[in-house]
């Protein structure tokens, strides 16, 4: 899609990011050159909005391995529960998480069990900087410099003197009840662990001091906002430091922080936590094949599925920056003997680099046994549930729920059908069901040369399989038709920077406020050749990923743009206002 | 499973107890701590009432699911005849409706939503008001250590129908493994164990918990009024944790039919249908111990999704494919297989049933002592419909019920079960439900007068 800023975006840099943000906004209205002379400092007050997100599962054990490390981290699990996906993703859905009384017990069960590792015998030594005067008794100095330390990680910020004050109270307080300094220490740390500072990441703002109608991200708030998105992490100690220091609030701190971040083998996990996510592999976690229908596939093959597919992902686009698009019909990607079965291909032991042959039928993610099996049923393929999750996954594209009132008489007639073709044409005679399967259909049916485990196979039923299809307006022969059909789809890329966007600002992005923001993304992501860690730089180092959206300025935004803010907007612009008084 | 045994004479009264110190009480431990006509305790503190759920997938196949007869003695047709051994215990709700008024009809969410929560969802992602369990366990669940449970026969943790609100919604216990080590692990307080000592840790949990909160406030001025209402939702679960550090102070009162179990196996994931059921009887005897063990008095059990991918091995369709794609048999009048899926759904809730009837307390049972409300999605999943959805209970509410009935609601709403429930439990309401569904008219033939 070309875009009319472009030019002025290969002319303008880095430095003026946030000037072309807005001026693609006022695109429509103004030329290029004028949009940019008549850019106002008011104007520029356009950001993100301010959000607060329920630590994911992944992130509560990252933090607690990164603070006390890994044995004592997956030896306990993460007592967050499960998120409804939110506009394609899990991570959109942690900032309209509640936490039940229930949950919260469990958070303190797992507070409980993991303080008391970190004091043990084992690891008292290596986890606490300090040995108390006297074991059986409070040692206020000892324990702040514990609390001090680990609060400011898991809290990921510094803690206030106060805060200090009442978590060595807490653990003095302890020892002298149990007449044991560790114990002691450990309840101050169990109250660390379930505090709402370390179970949400708080968005926290303050005025921008070179632009007071604006708010930023308070450096704390951004570094995490940055670890989180990059690493899947929390900030790690250099981080913290540069948040410390007031570097991440200059455009060279914040270039230099990003770009060490980005060179960081870290990066693989904030990678692979992102396309976990976009993919929906937390199906994975209660997946099952048939048994007797596909016997070669247990549940050691389908958790290696997904790590193939993973394994793919970080090696094309972070390890050789290749283009992201052409995931979609890279031969590449790794084996292993628990796949090799179902490949029908030979493996030795652990994971290799491995390709499909030129000439056969495998290419791309789509064609991995993890998206297939994943979008099957546990005894069948599904045309629908693949089709569905391309629409959905990559393209962005929202398949209806099928109507309630369904007639299926017809699917009866198609009992005996040997193919799904054969089976899913019966949906086309009824207009209710046409609609939504003439969406997913086609091209799921394009991959019906794998069947429900996604193993290879010619004919279904002894019938033949007729795999041509068409995606929105691309008719296509085989299944590296589809491939190419989908690498070159014009909303492939466009998705990719709408599910990264709302990922790392924590929540789905909005179409109307963000539309041109991400446009411009996207213009850079084809400046940049499709490179993922290009992209991730753009994002990370945006004025709206580290400014906050006031309610006033999306108002006056509108009104430059004509566009009526709706009553719903003015009321949240009454609350914002009302609490700010506060 | 170890019992105890031995009966003795119940005027025979424990004393002692107990905060701040060891305290010795002579064994065995049986219903001595019960009154002579076993409905509570030598002290008179009344066994507990309890509230259970069980829930299953995709609804009955009509012409061999409803009774011909109504009242006591009902017939069995062949799709719910495993109900034979537990029919005495249980009551058929049959011919209630689920309403959706202006709301869409949501396929396989409405009918469960409504009849859980007594509101008609407007979307597939809305999951208003909350539950009915939520709302009976805020009233009878203060006195235990968890104030409700939830548990699934799938495995797979996305599956509950339980929820605080629309985005809270509470996580089930999936996997048996962790199930034990919840029930039975760290903060465990054996009822019958002979020695009580309070833990002083928990002492200091109430006071830091106290420090939680007050700097935790500090946060809330900086946040939205969404967010603050959902920190607001997170102190509330940090002042009930409060709460239950305050019950782990003093002794638990004995439970004669509480017995650690051993630690189980885990189970692979999965959804054939024998390992549902293999999976569902593992939670379901963790379950009903926790309820003995007086650890709730509230307990949700899962048996299917709404959506339930139960499979029968060989067969190609998973239980809610079958519904629509296979075909009524004209010469049985239904669908055979998924007939079959409905019938492993019904076994399953006979064993829930039997497990607790078996279940000794006082001169009953467990589940002479608790209201158990079943329901489920659909009534003809085939055509996703909600008219006459099916719904069961089981247990008397300490007498309070009349069971071994089939009611047939008429076409009135099927939330009267559920305002019945509520009211059995003690909540002071006059209505339950929203529009349609509203009621104030309990089903009054199951009621003890």
């Amino acid at each position: 899609m070309k875009n009319p800023w472009n030019d002025c975006f290969a002319t303008a840099g880095l430095v003026h990011w946030k000037r072309i943000i807005l001026a693609t906004m006022l695109s429509a209205f103004v030329s290029c050159s004028d949009s940019q002379s008549s850019i106002t400092a008011e104007q520029l007050d356009f950001g993100s909005p301010m959000r607060t997100r329920l630590l994911t599962a992944d992130q509560y054990t990252n933090s607690i391995a990164q603070v006390f490390g890994e044995d004592i981290a997956s030896s306990v699990l993460p007592p967050i529960p499960p998120m409804a996906r939110t506009d394609g993703l899990l991570a959109s859905g942690t900032a309209f998480v509640g936490v039940t009384s229930d949950q919260v017990s469990q958070i303190q069960q797992a507070a409980a069990s993991i303080a008391a590792q970190v004091v043990d015998q084992d690891h008292r030594d290596f986890l606490i900087p300090c040995a108390p005067e006297a074991k059986e008794a409070a040692d206020s100095s000892c324990a702040a410099l514990f609390i001090k330390e680990s609060g400011r990680l898991l809290f990921r910020r510094p803690l206030s003197d106060s805060r200090l004050v009442d978590l060595v109270r807490i653990a003095d307080y302890a020892a002298e009840q149990t007449d044991d300094f560790y114990d002691g220490l450990s309840l101050a740390l169990e109250a660390m662990l379930i505090s709402p500072d370390f179970i949400f990441i708080v968005d926290r703002a303050e005025v921008a001091p070179d632009a007071p109608d604006q708010r930023r991200l308070d450096a704390f708030s951004l570094a995490s906002r940055l670890s989180f998105l990059l690493w899947n992490a929390p900030p790690d100690e250099i981080l913290l430091q540069e948040a410390e220091a007031g570097a991440l609030h200059t455009q060279e701190g914040l270039t230099n922080a990003v770009d060490r971040m980005l060179g960081s083998a870290r990066l693989e996990f904030g990678v692979r936590a992102f396309f976990d996510d976009l993919m929906a592999f937390d199906e994975f976690d209660s997946l099952a094949k048939d048994p007797v229908v596909y016997p070669m596939v247990t549940g050691t093959t389908l958790e290696h599925a997904r790590e193939q597919t993973l394994r793919t992902i970080v090696d094309h686009l972070v390890d050789q920056e290749s283009d992201y698009r052409d995931l979609f019909t890279t031969r590449k990607t790794f084996m292993s003997m628990q796949l090799a079965a179902v490949y029908d291909t030979p493996a030795g032991e652990g994971w290799s680099p491995f390709e499909f042959d030129e000439d056969g039928p495998r290419l791309g993610l789509l064609t991995h046994v993890s998206f297939l099996a994943a979008n099957s049923h546990s005894v069948r393929s599904s045309p629908t549930l693949r089709g569905k999750a391309l629409r959905e996954t990559f393209l962005c594209q929202r398949v209806p729920d099928p109507p309630p009132d369904v007639d299926f008489s017809s699917l009866e007639d198609a009992e005996d059908a040997a193919t799904a073709k054969e089976r899913l044409a019966v949906h086309n005679t009824n207009p209710s069901c046409a609609g939504c399967h003439l969406i997913t259909d086609p091209m799921g049916l394009s991959l019906e040369n794998f069947d429900g485990a996604g193993r290879f196979r010619e004919t279904e039923n002894g019938a033949s399989l007729d795999i041509a299809g068409e995606l929105d307006g691309i008719f296509y022969d085989d299944i590296a038709g589809l491939a190419k059909a989908t690498r070159n789809h014009p909303k492939l890329s466009a998705c990719l920077i709408n599910r990264l966007y709302a990922y790392g600002t924590g929540g789905p992005v909005s179409l109307r406020d963000d539309r041109d923001m991400l446009a411009g993304f996207e213009d850079r992501f084809v400046e940049n050749e499709y490179k993922l860690p290009a992209l991730l730089r753009d994002i990370a180092l945006s004025h709206a990923f580290s400014h906050v959206r006031s309610v006033e300025s999306e108002v006056k935004i509108r009104d430059t743009l004509r566009i009526k803010a709706p009553a719903e907007r003015a009321e949240s612009a009454n609350a914002l206002a009302k609490m700010e008084e506060e | 499973m170890k019992k105890l045994v031995q009966r003795l004479s119940r005027r025979r009264f424990l004393k002692g107890a107990l905060k701040g110190g060891a305290v010795s009480i002579g064994l065995p431990l049986l219903n001595v701590f019960l009154n002579d006509n076993g409905t509570a305790y030598a002290n008179g503190t009344p066994i507990p009432l309890r509230f259970g759920t069980w829930s299953w997938g995709l609804g009955m196949s009509e012409s061999i699911f409803v009774p011909k007869k109504t009242g006591a003695n009902f017939d069995l047709p062949e799709e719910i005849a495993a109900l034979a051994k537990v029919q005495e215990h249980l009551n058929l709700y049959t011919n209630f409706h689920v309403f959706q008024d202006d709301a869409p009809n949501l396929c396989h969410h409405s009918g469960w939503v409504v009849l859980r929560s007594g509101i008609a969802p407007t979307a597939r992602a809305n999951l208003p008001g909350e539950t009915i369990d939520v709302s009976i366990a805020r009233h009878i669940g203060n006195a235990t250590r968890f104030k409700s449970l939830s548990a699934t026969a799938t495995g797979d943790v996305r599956d509950s129908f339980s929820y605080e609100g629309g985005n809270s919604v509470n996580t089930p216990e999936w996997s048996p493994l962790r199930f034990y080590q919840r029930l039975f692990g760290e903060g465990f307080q054996d009822p019958n164990a002979s020695t009580f000592t309070p833990d002083p840790k928990v002492m200091v949990r109430q006071s830091a918990l106290s420090a939680v909160q007050e700097e935790a406030r500090k946060l809330e001025k900086s946040l939205g009024a969404e967010d603050r209402a959902r920190l607001d939702q997170y102190f509330t679960g940090l002042r009930d944790l409060e709460r239950r550090f305050d019950l782990q102070l003093s002794k638990p009162d004995p439970r004669e039919a509480c017995v650690v179990l051993e630690e189980p196996m885990d189970l692979p994931t999965g959804l054939e249908a024998d390992l549902v059921a293999t999976r569902h009887r593992m939670m379901t005897d963790l379950m009903i111990m926790a309820v003995a063990c007086d650890q709730t008095r509230v307990f949700n059990m899962f048996y299917a999704s709404a959506f339930s991918a139960t499979t029968q091995p060989g067969y190609d369709k998973p239980h809610h494919t079958a519904t629509h794609e296979e075909a009524v048999n004209p010469e049985l009048g239904y669908q055979p297989y998924t007939s079959w899926f409905t019938r492993r759904a019904i076994e399953e809730w006979a064993y829930y049933v039997q497990a607790l009837a078996d279940f000794k307390e006082g001169d009953g049972s467990l589940l002479d002592n608790s209201f158990v409300y079943a329901t489920t999605d659909q009534s003809f999943a085939k055509l996703h419909a909600i008219d006459g959805i099916p719904m069961f209970s089981a247990g008397t509410a300490g007498g309070r019920v009349k069971t071994g009935l089939h009611i047939d609601g008429g076409g009135s709403p099927g939330c009267r079960l559920g305002f019945t429930a509520q009211k059995l439990m003690g909540l002071e309401i006059d209505t339950w439900g929203d529009k349609s569904n509203t009621t104030s008219s309990e089903i009054g033939d199951i009621l003890v007068s």
